[in-house]
């Protein structure tokens, strides 16, 4: 009498386990492995890598046209640490100090134009002008305006990241509860206070999601300036290298490249992480 | 003879508003003793909500007067605590953080005092052991309770709300009105409480104030004919079944 209920019992907790579960019947150190968050990012990739590395040796396709991976991390070898080191410092330099200094400006310059709405109504329209021009095309002009240097390069990069920095800033600081607002006039609090302890806090998740676009935008922004004019840098490497032939060497660059924009991304996201935890969406 | 608490004095407001001119309130008369709780009932959009604004000083009436303890109003006093519908807390700051806010927020600074005040409200509130968590590990009720202990802070002599719990269910809802009860026993305050519920205001107020549509204006005032204190079991009397089923028709017959 008590076997068949039990019965049922086990079997309708079994049954959905191995239905959703692919590596049920897997060792339990191979299991954690392929359970591991990122393990199927990083499945997939390799499995690209080999198929790549396959196709291009089957079909013995040129390495001018698509080098087989191998050729790739041979060629990453063969160039040193320090020759790399120079390149990625000189492109990250640049990225850094054109994303930095856009925030400085972008910031500042939201929440001005959130308490002049004159400032708000003048500076939008050429801002979209601003960002409508593409900074490819701006780049050479000012590489000649401001010479050689980094200047020129903090500037196009700059360039790049403010709009995302500035638009995504002013929409969370207006984005405040009205509540909020109306609790700080009627404590009658000094005004900069409803800046830095309201709206801005309020503003975080913007100027975050604003920081993870620019981050990459930066990148671009320095690769794009060193492709009009440097001796240095990953992107002139890049350049370099095609110009040679060498396109082992000019996809090794690439992935560095890949690489550095990633890492960057990554330490925005865990500068919100650990800074500001209660910004983040919530995961059920 | 002492001034009213609040007193609105032929008060018309006016918007101007994209689409033309909006007349929110008109011909406003009322007054609302010390440590009165009033009531105001009315449908949506009859500026029930303006009405605490202006006695909250972060509106300037259009025409006639709105007065706090004898002064003309002109900009927002120290002596008035706001509760909105929604919590509308801090959602990175801790509970306790959240209640001290006002005092960090006018001054800068929050003093010892104020955060044993902070504890004795969270105590009050019923949130006894929440102070260190944040927001979004409460439920609504909860959180506006902790919006209510933030009102409370500065001691205020009258404290507006704005339909307070009706973003709560019934039954929170059932509970947080006679836990305001039992908080208004404690310490007296002048209350403007702002409701949709016929049976909120019945219970909780000692008078009601029925409004009318745009342009918003009293409608009628009933004094609630049940002493205090009161708690779960007023919710039974006679008295308050019969006040809440003449505000009902009242409201239902102005509404057709």
């Amino acid at each position: 009498m008590t076997s068949v209920p039990t019965y049922a019992a086990s079997s309708s907790k079994r049954q959905p386990k191995a239905m959703t579960d692919p590596v049920a019947g897997a060792s339990p150190f191979f299991r954690r492995l392929a359970t591991a968050p990122g393990m199927a990012t990083l499945g997939s990739l390799i499995a690209v890598v080999v198929l790549w590395e396959l196709t291009a040796r089957i079909f013995a396709i040129p390495s001018y046209l698509l080098p087989t991976p191998s050729s790739v991390i041979q060629s990453f070898s063969s160039i040193g640490y320090d020759r790399w080191f120079v390149h990625v410092w000189a492109t990250l330099r640049v990225a850094m100090i054109g994303y930095a200094l856009s925030i400085v400006i972008a910031i500042p310059l939201a929440i001005l134009m959130l308490r002049s709405p004159f400032l708000s109504r003048t500076l939008y329209p050429l801002l979209v002008v601003v960002q409508s021009t593409p900074v490819v095309a701006v780049a050479p002009i000012i590489i000649v305006s401001l010479g050689a240097g980094d200047a020129p390069r903090v500037v196009i990069t700059c360039l790049i990241t403010f709009f995302p920095l500035v638009v995504s800033t002013a929409t969370g600081l207006a984005a405040t509860p009205p509540e909020l607002i109306e609790l700080s006039r009627s404590l009658r609090a000094p005004a900069w206070r409803e800046i830095t302890q309201i709206r801005l806090p309020f503003a975080v998740p913007y100027i975050f999601s604003a920081l993870k676009i620019s981050i990459t935008l930066a990148v671009i922004g320095a690769v794009v300036a060193e492709f009009c004019a440097s001796e240095a840098g990953v992107g002139y490497f890049i350049q370099f290298s095609t110009s040679m032939f060498r396109l082992p060497q000019a996809w090794a660059g690439l992935i560095v490249l890949a690489a550095m924009s990633l890492v960057l991304f990554q330490l925005v996201l865990f500068a919100q992480k650990s800074l500001f935890p209660w910004s983040l969406p919530k995961k059920d | 003879m002492a001034s009213p608490a609040i007193r609105f004095d032929t008060l018309g407001q006016v918007f101007d508003t994209r689409s033309g001119r909006t007349e929110a309130l008109r011909d406003v008369s009322f007054e609302v003793a010390r440590h009165e709780f009033v009531a105001i009932l009315g449908p949506s959009g009859c500026g029930k909500s303006t009405l605490l604004r202006l006695i909250a000083g972060l509106l300037r009436p259009t025409s006639g007067s709105v007065e706090v303890f004898g002064l003309q109003v002109g900009e927002p006093r120290d002596d008035i605590g706001i509760v909105f519908q929604k919590p509308t807390l801090l959602p990175w700051a801790t509970v306790e953080d959240n209640v001290v806010f006002p005092a960090r927020h006018k001054r800068g600074r929050v003093s010892p005092e104020e955060r044993e005040r902070a504890a004795a409200l969270l105590r009050m509130v019923g949130l006894e052991g929440f102070a260190k968590r944040l927001p979004d590990e409460l439920s609504g009720g909860m959180q506006q309770r902790v919006g209510i202990a933030r009102a409370l802070l500065m001691d205020p002599d009258i404290l507006l709300m704005d339909e307070p719990f009706s973003a709560l269910d019934a039954l929170t809802r059932e509970v947080m009105g006679f836990d305001l009860l039992r908080i208004f026993a404690e310490r007296p305050k002048t209350v403007v409480f702002i409701t949709h519920s016929v049976s909120e205001a019945a219970l909780l107020a000692d008078r009601v104030l029925v409004m009318t549509g745009r342009p918003g204006s009293v409608l009628t005032d009933v004094v609630v004919p049940v002493g205090r204190p009161r708690g779960p079991e007023t919710a039974n009397e006679k008295a308050i079944h019969d006040l809440s089923a003449y505000l009902r028709s009242f409201l239902l017959q102005k509404a057709a």
